[in-house]
């Protein structure tokens, strides 16, 4: 049987634009407040493997073996390190393999740490850094680009469910409001309905990126990081961390779809969310309606409507009418994103997985701003999508 | 010969300019920004509130600062020819700058676009503002435009698909050096306007009053820690 595995620190940058500083420095900055929110710097003495989370350094920044390097500038050698690249699930895939490795045996304490610099390029070649994911002959070489991609994903699902560009603009509007009180987020500004969908200039001030997408359907280009310490709760070594309550993961859950969308039978229908949110619900025995609130990657806004669908939030279709109604708000059925989202909080690829949960932990533990902060949860979820829709890790989060 | 008839002999001749009507756009934000054309009494709180972003690099704030600086100061003491100011106000506020010229009849020269409060899409804001101004009321045909940071050139040279004209020079350049010219024409601006200019006339009058008297930023998102003193 796996040993109870919990998360004793957390770490996050503000992010934003770090263009100015180096990848690895960026990464380190956050495991460095992970470490002194665990306890202090000396605790990194304790730790048995280090994982890295890194989408593209090699492009964006021309750094390669991030985890050599971390584990240098943090004076934790001969600790073991490695990176993992799993598009922008690369984050949430290092929290996965953190939790293998303590269930596994091989570690009692691992450090997941991720990062992504993506300034230090334009915002066209970010654009096509990112678009490198999809399918090189079918669908890349065809000059494909991710919001191009959800742009007509979007259309789809408005084809077919009635939904109106005002229905995103109302995911933005609520992202934004969460965001705006997030200490760690990119765009702490609140965006009101009126300036972007109701009033005479809207169709300028939020302007069409890969139309029906605006550019508050989208999310910016960000650099920033996030860490999280793992600990075996049943070693002897998480006696040493005791500094903030340890918050146990209670499932992981993940799956692939097709790496060509056209090769699935309904594109609106993301198996992967669905299948790695069933696992993980499976691995925490609870179901949809346990959930206090959820992280979900909204690189598009459409992606947190579908996926708050397949996560079972909301029935296929239904999820806009739900976010009309206010139940996902802070205060709603189900929060959806409080701190913001992908959308204002940032989305620097690498490190995303491991700033939602990094969220998780915060609002579990109580710690999150006041305004956003969701009343007494006890299951947080994050959902975290590699690639469009075809590699994603589902984490929950408890607090016992 | 007289002071004042020197003075006169330094100063540029003037054209007649018809002046560019004020309006009003909502900010993504919320906040209501007033878009007016400057006049001299301005100049106080225009060149304060460009002048601590000489000391910002990032984005080439630095160097966009400096030629404003003196593209201002030369509009306020007469020695550049038919210049003109738009700001962007929130309450008051400034928001944003930008500064043109009118060269001749028919021809405009964009000179800088500054923005303050970012984030807003302000600068865009901005410099559509300036180009509705050369082509709807200074009647001008052709104005030419240059770019000093990678994130001018998006947003003029790429998303207004403006007319790389580099291949004229020297026959055809720019004011601020040797840069690549390329020029909005009245048929680009045509295509174009409906999704790249906005604003609402006339300003509500309450409105207006806010942005008659401009202040200057207190706080700089490009200059974190600044606070202006007094």
């Amino acid at each position: 049987m796996a040993p109870r595995i919990g998360i004793a620190g957390i770490g996050h940058c503000r992010f934003g634009n770090s263009s100015d500083y180096d990848l690895v420095d960026v990464i380190a900055y956050s495991a460095n407040d992970a470490l002194y929110d665990a306890g202090g710097l000396a605790l990194r003495k304790q730790v048995d493997q280090v994982f890295v989370g890194n989408m593209a350094g090699g492009m964006f920044n021309h750094v390669t073996s991030a985890a050599s390097a971390l584990v240098s500038r943090m004076d934790m050698e001969p600790c073991p390190a490695e990176l993992i690249e799993n598009g922008p699930a690369s984050g949430a895939s290092a929290i996965k393999m953190g939790y293998m490795a303590i269930a596994a045996g091989m570690a009692d304490v691992v450090l997941v740490a991720a990062g992504e610099v993506m300034r230090s390029v334009s915002g066209w070649e970010a654009t096509n850094i990112v678009a490198t994911m999809s399918h090189t002959e079918a669908e890349y070489n065809m000059g494909l680009t991710l919001p191009g991609f959800a742009g007509m994903f979007t259309r789809l699902y408005m084809e077919k469910y009635g939904m109106t560009e005002r229905d995103l603009a109302l995911v933005a509007v609520k992202d934004h409001a969460n965001g705006a009180l997030n200490k760690y987020a990119h765009v702490q500004l609140p965006v009101t309905i009126e300036a972007i969908a109701d009033g005479p200039e809207a169709n300028i001030v939020n302007n069409y990126i890969a139309e029906p997408l605006r550019m508050y359907s989208t999310c910016p280009i960000t650099d920033g990081s996030a860490a999280v310490i793992l600990v075996n709760m049943d070693s002897p070594k998480a006696k040493l961390f005791t500094k903030k309550p340890i918050m146990r993961i209670a499932g992981i859950g993940s799956a692939t779809d097709t790496h060509c969308v056209h090769n699935r039978k309904d594109p609106l229908v993301l198996d992967a969310v669905r299948l790695s949110s069933q696992m993980a619900y499976k691995m925490a025995g609870i179901g949809p309606k346990d959930i206090s609130f959820a992280e979900l990657h909204d690189a598009f806004v459409i992606f947190e409507l579908l996926n708050s669908e397949e996560c079972g939030f909301f029935e296929r279709g239904k999820s806009f009418i739900g976010v009309r109604n206010h139940e996902t708000d802070i205060g709603g059925r189900i929060p959806i994103n409080p701190s913001g989202g992908l959308k204002a909080k940032g989305h620097p690829v690498g490190a995303t997985g491991v700033s939602q949960v990094v969220e998780l932990v915060r609002q579990l533990r109580g710690e999150a701003e006041e305004g956003r902060q969701v009343k007494d949860p006890k299951y947080g979820m994050a959902v975290n999508f590699g690639g469009f829709g075809n590699n994603v890790i589902t984490t929950i989060v408890a607090k016992d | 010969m007289a002071v004042d008839q020197l003075e006169m002999k330094l100063r540029p001749p003037a054209a007649e300019m018809a002046s560019y009507p004020s309006k009003l756009i909502t900010l993504a934000s919320g906040e209501k920004m007033v878009v007016r054309e400057c006049t001299h009494k301005d100049v106080g709180a225009l060149l304060g509130t460009v002048y601590p972003l000489l000391a910002v690099s990032k984005d080439y704030y630095d160097i966009v600062a400096a030629r404003m600086y003196s593209e201002i100061l030369g509009w306020f003491r007469y020695r550049v020819a038919n210049e003109f100011v738009i700001v962007g106000a929130i309450n008051g506020e400034i928001a944003g700058i930008v500064t043109s010229r009118h060269v001749k009849e028919g021809e405009g020269m964009s000179l800088h676009t500054l923005t303050i409060k970012r984030g807003l899409r302000v600068g865009a804001q901005l410099f559509a503002a300036k180009m509705e101004h050369h082509i709807e009321y200074l009647k001008e045909n052709e104005v030419h435009i240059v770019a000093e940071s990678p994130i001018g050139f998006k947003r003029w040279m790429i998303e207004y698909e403006l007319e790389d004209r580099s291949a004229q020079y020297p026959g055809l350049r720019h004011e601020l050096g040797g840069v690549p010219t390329f020029t909005l024409t009245r048929k680009l601006w045509d295509a174009i306007k409906a999704v790249k200019c906005t604003g609402t006339r006339p300003v509500p009058a309450e409105l207006l009053k806010t942005a008659e008297k401009l202040t200057m930023p207190n706080e700089y998102v490009q200059l974190p820690g600044w606070k202006r003193e007094g």
